[in-house]
């Protein structure tokens, strides 16, 4: 087994264990850790793609490389959102649970 | 074989300019705002008329050159560039877009009219924010760009639902967020999946270059689940009625009638400019089946929900759900397929207008008597006559009764049910039309009666509040008399004729 392959399979596996945990992990705060899990394979996945030179037939495609970089960004920007969030609502109700509970219960007028 | 590439050859004259335009000058206008806070309220208002001419401009472009309008950033053309392209369907959500946020704004100068605090400053900010993502994500040309865009406008939107900062809307905003996050990550996934099968991201390259395989397929799949996910698609519907019921009304009305239809245009451009040569009819029925589910369970909760809001949030539920009826009943270039095109893009827009309307009525009934708890609205139609006309005439709309855009949007849908023989979504669309009647007559009934004892207003709106909504409520109306060219308009860029018969 070639290295792009064992990176190929490594990737296939984050990806798995973070759809995993982002699917069945209750606390938001796990889920935005598989979310990151996720990202991580989903870019050594770019990476395996660039290796392959997919595109033009290089050595190394570039493109994956530069999708690499601006989607570390938008996570990055995705996770400081979601991790705020989680703070904002822990200040506010002294816990972080999304269970289903019957929603907008009186916050009267809705516009208050 | 004829190319697709004839039908879409770039447009060299200066109409690709306002592409590049009406992405940079929003942008501008959000960082602007960023910078002086004082004035954000200012900005957005001043931008607004810009924007509604550069949207106008585009589609007067598209229709004049009766083709794709295409831009290429930089001069480099794809696969190494970045294409912005507008074809009649993203002419007319840009369009859309732009009246739709006009007329949040001009209803929020009431709400968020006072230039101090955090929250006037943040949601002026947010608006411009919103507006340059849709149309990013309405004239991206490629699946990244596509995929940014996606992100941006999730990043604009979640922060609105919570501007009030109760506990009840940042849970809601949370959820929405995770959501949002899930669908990206496995849209982004699928991304990956056709880079490595293609090696191009180019829409136009892309439809040329797939073949009928497993990786298509899968990446396929993972894109329309994240799509779906991130438009509330029955059974992801979950995070919406929360998030669309706690957030402002003006930034309800932008949510449910705009927002989610930015990751719906993300998954009409995937199987009909990516995908038009898969066949995909048996496929895209499992997405009709969704859409079914989301029709009859949004409507059944509408009519179950005590306040106001929840319940127009339920309807946008039941509402995305006619949408996804397009899929099956348009792909494949059947006969029927052109009358399915135009009913789901007009059901696209008619209910933008429809729910924003109402959405913005719900709010100023609750500031007006307080409360939206609807079994306390009794001979609210006096109170608020022009109001409750606006919500009845959006309701029309929703139920699909003429004369309005959702009637015409509902009646092609069901025509090209029928003739195509897939009776039973023409079915599940009438039933969706009845429930919808229920739940807005359950509204509208009690509102026009007279009330038991005498309702005192709170305050009462401004004239050009109840204007702008009744002016929402009036375009969703007018729709329904789109004279046949404006429905020809619509099928410029249809990658279909030069693909038949492709294998």
């Amino acid at each position: 087994m070639n290295a792009a392959n064992l990176a190929g399979l490594c990737a296939a596996v984050l990806i798995g264990l973070g759809l995993y945990g982002l699917i069945t992990h209750p606390h938001p705060l796990r889920k935005i850790l598989a979310f990151n899990l996720l990202g991580s394979g989903l870019f050594l996945l770019l990476a395996v793609i660039a290796r392959r030179g997919a595109a033009a037939g290089l050595a190394a495609d570039p493109v994956p490389q530069a999708l690499v970089i601006t989607g570390i960004v938008v996570a990055f920007s995705a996770t400081a959102l979601a991790v705020s969030l989680v703070l904002r609502l822990f200040e506010a109700a002294n816990d972080v649970s999304l269970r289903a509970e019957p929603p907008a219960t009186p916050s009267e007028g809705a516009s208050s | 074989m004829t190319s697709p590439q004839l039908l879409l050859a770039p447009q060299t004259f200066e109409g690709g300019l306002l592409l590049v335009l009406a992405i940079i000058l929003p942008v501008t206008a959000a960082l602007l705002a960023l910078l002086f806070g004082h004035w954000a309220e200012r900005i957005a208002l001043a931008y607004m008329p810009v924007g509604i001419a550069v949207a106008f401009a585009i589609a007067r472009d598209v229709v004049h050159s009766n083709s794709v309008v295409t831009y290429y950033l930089g001069g480099w053309a794809p696969p190494l560039g970045v294409a912005l392209r507008a074809d009649g369907f993203s002419a007319l959500m840009l369009a859309t877009t732009a009246l739709i946020i006009a007329a949040a704004g001009l209803f929020a100068r009431g709400t968020f009219g006072s230039s101090e605090g955090r929250k006037p400053f943040a949601f002026w900010t947010l608006l411009l924010a919103l507006w340059a993502a849709l149309n990013c994500v309405f004239l991206g040309g490629d699946l990244f760009n596509l995929y940014v865009a996606l992100e941006l406008l999730t990043f604009a939107a979640v922060p609105l639902v919570c501007l009030y900062g109760s506990k009840e809307t940042l849970q809601a905003a949370t959820r929405y967020l995770l959501f949002a996050l899930f669908g990206s990550v496995l849209y982004l996934l699928g991304v990956a999946l056709l880079y490595g099968a293609y090696g191009t991201l180019d829409i136009v390259l892309l439809s040329q270059r797939i073949k009928p395989e497993l990786a298509l397929w899968l990446a396929a799949a993972l894109m329309t689940t994240g799509l779906a996910a991130k438009t509330a698609l029955f059974p992801f519907h979950l995070w919406l009625p929360p998030a669309h019921a706690g957030a402002p009304p003006a930034a309800s009305a932008v949510l449910s009638a705009l927002v989610v239809k930015g990751s719906f245009f993300l998954c009409v451009r995937l199987w009909f400019n990516v995908l038009p040569a898969l066949p995909s009819v048996e496929a895209l029925q499992v997405v009709a089946a969704l859409g079914a589910g989301a029709i009859l369970y949004g409507s059944l909760l509408a009519l179950r929900q005590p306040r106001l809001k929840l319940l127009i949030a339920y309807s946008t539920v039941a509402q995305i759900g006619y949408l996804f009826m397009l899929f099956p009943l348009a792909a494949g270039g059947a006969p029927w397929s052109t009358a399915a095109w135009t009913g789901g893009l007009l059901q696209a827009v008619s209910h933008a207008f429809a729910k924003a309307s109402m959405f913005l009525a719900a709010g100023l009934i609750a500031e007006t008597l307080g409360h939206d708890r609807i079994s306390e609205m009794r001979g609210v139609g006096r109170l608020l006559p022009v109001t409750v006309t606006a919500f009845a005439l959006g309701g029309l709309s929703l139920m699909g009764l003429p004369p309005s855009g959702g009637f015409a949007a509902k009646w092609l849908l069901m025509a090209a049910s029928v003739e195509s023989g897939q009776w039973v979504w023409a079915a599940i669309m009438l039933l969706g039309g009845l429930l919808a009647g229920g739940y807005v007559l359950r509204v509208v009934l009690p509102a026009l009666t007279a009330p038991d004892i005498a309702l005192t207003a709170k305050t009462m709106p401004s004239r050009t509040r109840e204007g702008a909504v009744l002016a929402l409520a009036l375009v969703a109306v007018l729709i329904g008399f789109a004279p046949r060219c404006f429905l020809d308009w619509l099928q410029i860029g249809r990658p279909l004729l030069a693909l038949v018969g492709t294998p």
